[in-house]
Formats: C-alpha cells, structure tokens, sequence
C-alpha cells in the first residue's frame, strides 16, 4: 500500500532499475519538442552566427580580423559607433521618459477612492498592440508638412529625427512598463500603506519610503527588459526612414545596421561575415547589460515577500 | 483610541480627495495623448484628399465622406490573404508555444530528474537573448531546408523565440498546482501525460498570459516576414502593410484606409478581450 503512494517520478529516479537512464522516459518525451525547437532554430542560429563572425565571406577562418572592423582604425569604426551612440540614445529615452512616466501613470491609478481606472488602463494600453509598422505610419503622417498639423520637418533633420522617433516608440510602449508597475502596486497590501497613513505619512512620503523601494526589484526588470527590446529595435527606423536610416545615418541604430551589413545597401553588397560580426557585436553589449543587471542591481537590491 | 484613529484616518483620506479631480485630468489628458493620434487615423480615412488637408480635426461630413481611400486598397492589395496568413501564422505558433512550452515547464515543476536545474537554465537564457541577432544563419539554415517563403519557417522561429519565456512563465504555475491533487490521481492510477492534462485547466491564467505575450510579437512582427517570408504568398499583415504604404506614401487616402484596416481587427478584439488579455500580462508580470 505505501508503495502506491510513493509518486511514480520519484521511484524511476531512485529506483535501480533506472541507472542507465537517470531521466524517466515521459520526462523526456515532456521535454523533446521545446528542447528541440528551441535548440535548432534558436541556440544553434546564435552560435553558429558568433562562428561566422570569425571567418571571411568565403569561409576561411580569419580570427578576430572582422571584429577590429568595428573598432577605431576599423573600415565599419565609425558607423558602428554611430549606430551605437544612436541606440544608446533611443535607450535613454526609454529609460528616463518611458518607464518613469509608466510608473507615475501605474501610481496615479491605483490611487485609493479613483473610479473608472479600468478604463484608463484598457486605453492607455491599446497603443502597445499596433505594429510598429504601423506606428511609424501613423506619426509620420501627423508630423508630415505636408498635412500641416506640425510645421518642422521633424524626421526630415538630423538633429530632431532621433529624438522624434525614440519618443514615437516611448509612446507606443508606456503601456507596458504601466502594466507591470501596475501589478506590482496591486500587489503591494493595503495594510501597510494603511497603517503609515494612519501615522500620518504624506503620500509623497508613502510613496519613497514604502512603494518605490518595494519597486525597486520591477524597476530593474523592465529597465533590462527594455534595454534589450532598445537594441534589438529596428522595425521602426526601417519603416520610417528606411534601411538608411536617414537622415545622414543620424536615427541609424545596431538592428538597421545589421540588416544593411547582411543584406546590402544601394551600392554595398551585403556579406555575411560582416553581418555575424554586427550579430556578434549586439550580442556582447546586450550581455554587458545582462551582467550589470545581474550582479550590479539585482544583487543589491532587496526584495520583500509580501 | 477609536476617535483618534477616525479622525487621523479621516485627514488622510481627505487629502487625495481634493486630488482625485487632478488625477482624472492628468489621466484622461494621457489618455488622449494615447487615442488621439489613432482617432486622427481613423476619422481622416473617412474623409475625402481635399477635406483631409483642409480640415485634419474635423468629423467626417456628408459633404466630406469618402470611401475612395478603401477601394484603392481593396483593389492593389490582397490584404485579406495578408490577413490570413498572419493568422494562420499567429495561431500555429500560439498553440505550439503554449503545448510544448506547458509540457517543458510540467516537467521542470513536476519531476526532480538529472540537470533539471541545468535545464531550466538553458532553456532560460533564450529570455535573455534576442533571436534576432541568429538572423544570419537562420536564413542559411531555412535556405537549406527549403524553406524560405513558407509559413512554416516563421512558425518554427516564432516557436523558438515564445518558448523561453512560455516555460519560465509556466513553470512558476505548474508549481503552485497542488501536490495531493496530482498524488490523488497517481494513486487511482493516472499515468503521467493524464497528470499533465489534469494540471493544465488549473494554469489557466499562466496560459492566458503566455498566449498574449507570444500573440503579440509575432503578429506584429516585421524583421522576420521581410527575411524569411517576403514573398507575396506568405505576406503577414505587417509586411503587406509595411509594402503597401512605402508604394502609396502620396496617396493619402489610401495610406489613411490601409492604416485603419491593419489597426481595426486588433483594436476590436483587443476590446473585446481586454480584461482577459490585462489580467493575462498581470499574472505574467508578477511571477
């Protein structure tokens, strides 16, 4: 009888029988299709494409030869920092417009005694859902001079088109550091923010005192997580200003320049060694604010069960 | 005691009353800022080239009504194939994200096996790393399957791209299905897969949350359609659209008819399911 009870995966797993094979057989079957996939069409893509950065065009292996391309001295030297300024650039609008004002927005509606926050949060959400493509469109229109509503050509200069764009983009995705934060705050009890009311604790002083450091461990998630989504970004800049990312390559960012290097421009054929290595490059500044998250925040930061 | 506590209780309640007006200006002037721009879309769609630059804010009148835009659309581009490619794409890539992903994610919770814990792990990174950045050699791979312009390589990409995230989000759920329910049927003598589809009705929302965030991405997504599927047979929605209005760029009421039709659907079921759909991110978000 206490044989039944003893659960089926557990017995496989310290039974004798299962030496050979310490994985049971269902488990594999639950694990095969997601390992398989994920392993063909995505770790061996981005392996294989960290190889190809390491060999020519023709396949012969030239070392880090591509990478010092990208660096001073280099042929790509100054327009892979270009594109990289740039993107960091589109970041910072993110991080300090987008995510700030998400969170104001997210505090705003879980104001106690607030109606109709429902409705605010299902509109102010709704832009997330278009395509960027059609994003692009949308604004390029309304800034257009020719329709009159704006004067300036603001996508049409180089010193307003990034600017521009990176604010498109912060005002198509605010919904979605909104949503987050707004979970969080939800989930923060009432009690507590109760009880240093009852002691006579401002809001503001609520605010930085009891919510934001139980924030903090959210902040620090949608901080990475748009950091990643920033300089993977490219369908934007693609339907608004082309692969040239113009005006004068002022709005190129590293997905523009990518697909430029890998699949050519105007007179520039396009090499694969050259768009590996840009492959390569994204992947080790992505990293970089991987590992800052990781060790320099997240680390740190405290996190409260609540 | 009681009286203090009422009335301290009382102030702090006064206070954001006063400030609950300015919230709902501040929220609803945002709101505008969110709707305005789409508003502007769709209302000029309606209107005729001459009324569109003469008077962008005003309402279509029965003077300035216009459906010219649409017929041009309805007329250069199949956009109901682009449609259903899109959700022909969206849907397979839905369903495979969310079985094989559950499946992963039963059997991460579920069974304490050699390199779980490594397992989790690799299948975890892929939340991390963009899939795009493996666009070079997942274009070589797909040429040498044969199968760039298919539906198919899209759904395989997409799949990968969704299932990292699909089982660290799943995995969290499966773990909270309770113990005894699973050992209860182990006991009447359910094998293991009949314990994985006993599970899967209780993760619910993490399936709801999964589908939204896997959905969402893929029906918008641009890069990979314009690499592995640009033909006109496998156009998605954001292609089609992408082409259509990099060729009509002058013809305004066109362009303004080919924005509405792409937002319209996803604006409508997006209201439709908005509850499910929020509720789905939030409980996504929070684990």
């Amino acid at each position: 009888m206490t044989q039944t009870t003893v659960p089926k995966a557990v017995k496989t797993v310290t039974g004798g029988s299962a030496k050979r094979w310490r994985v049971p057989r269902h488990v594999i079957v639950f694990l095969a299709p997601a390992v398989i996939i994920y392993t063909a069409f995505m770790v061996y893509p981005l392996l294989d494409s960290l190889r190809l950065s390491l060999l020519s065009d023709e396949g012969v292996f030239v070392g880090l030869e591509n990478i010092r391309e990208l660096f001073p001295g280099g042929n790509l030297s100054n327009t892979f920092f270009n594109a990289l300024g740039n993107n960091f650039m589109f970041f910072a609008f993110h991080f300090f417009v987008q995510n700030p004002m998400g969170l104001l927005i997210a505090v705003l509606l879980t104001q106690p005694g607030l109606r109709g926050q429902g409705i605010y949060r299902t509109l102010i959400f709704a832009p997330t859902l278009l395509s960027v493509v059609i994003v692009g469109f949308i604004w390029q229109l309304i800034l257009s001079p020719l329709w009159g509503i704006i004067e300036t050509p603001l996508l049409g200069k180089t010193a307003t088109a990034l600017p521009t764009l990176s604010l498109m983009s912060v005002w198509q995705y605010l919904g979605i550091p909104m949503m987050f934060f707004y979970a969080t705050l939800v989930g923060i009890p009432e009690e507590l923010l109760e009880a240093a009311r009852v002691d006579g604790a401002s809001g503001w002083k609520i605010f930085w005192k009891i919510t934001f450091p139980l924030m903090l461990p959210m902040i620090g998630i949608i901080s990475i997580i748009t950091y990643i989504a920033n300089l993977n970004a490219f369908d934007l800049i693609y339907s608004v200003q082309g692969a040239l990312a113009g005006p004068e390559f002022s709005t190129d960012i590293m997905g523009t320049l990518f697909y430029r290097s890998f699949f050519g421009q105007q007179l520039q054929i396009g090499s694969t060694a050259v768009g590996a290595t840009v492959a390569t490059a994204m992947f080790v500044v992505i990293l970089i604010g991987v590992l800052v998250y990781l060790f320099g925040f997240q680390r740190r930061v405290t996190t409260y069960e609540l | 005691m009681t009286a203090t506590t009422a009335t301290t209780a009382n102030r702090g309640r006064k206070r954001p009353r006063v400030s609950i007006a300015g919230i709902h200006i501040a929220l609803f002037v945002y709101t505008m800022v969110a709707l305005g721009p789409v508003l502007l879309i769709v209302m000029n769609s309606l209107k005729s080239r001459r009324a569109i630059f003469d008077s962008p804010f005003a309402f279509p009148t029965s003077e300035t009504f216009s459906l010219k835009g649409y017929e041009t659309v309805f007329d250069r581009a199949a956009f109901e194939k682009y449609f259903l490619n899109s959700i022909v794409i969206t849907v397979v890539t839905v369903a495979a994200v969310i079985l094989f992903g559950a499946m992963a994610a039963h059997a991460l919770a579920e069974y304490n096996f050699t390199g779980n814990t490594m397992m989790g792990l690799y299948l975890a990174v892929g939340v991390m790393i963009p899939i795009r950045l493996g666009t070079v050699s997942i274009l070589k791979l797909m040429v040498k399957l044969g199968l760039v312009n298919t539906h198919l390589s899209l759904i395989l990409v997409y799949t990968a791209m969704g299932l990292p995230l699909a089982v660290f989000i799943l995995s969290q759920f499966f773990r909270q299905v309770p113990q005894s329910l699973k050992d209860a049927a182990r006991i009447d003598g359910a094998g293991e897969y009949r314990i994985f589809w006993l599970a899967m009705p209780l993760i619910r929302p993490g399936l709801a949350a999964v589908g939204v965030f896997t959905m969402l991405p893929v029906w918008n997504d641009l890069w990979f359609p314009l690499i592995l599927a640009p033909g006109e047979s496998t156009k998605t929605v954001t292609l089609g659209a992408q082409v259509f209005l990099g060729q009509f760029v002058s013809d305004w009421p066109s362009v303004l008819a080919a924005l509405t039709l792409a937002m319209i659907p996803i604006l409508i079921l997006y209201l439709i399911f908005s509850r499910q759909m929020l509720r789905g991110i939030m409980s996504g978000a929070i684990k």
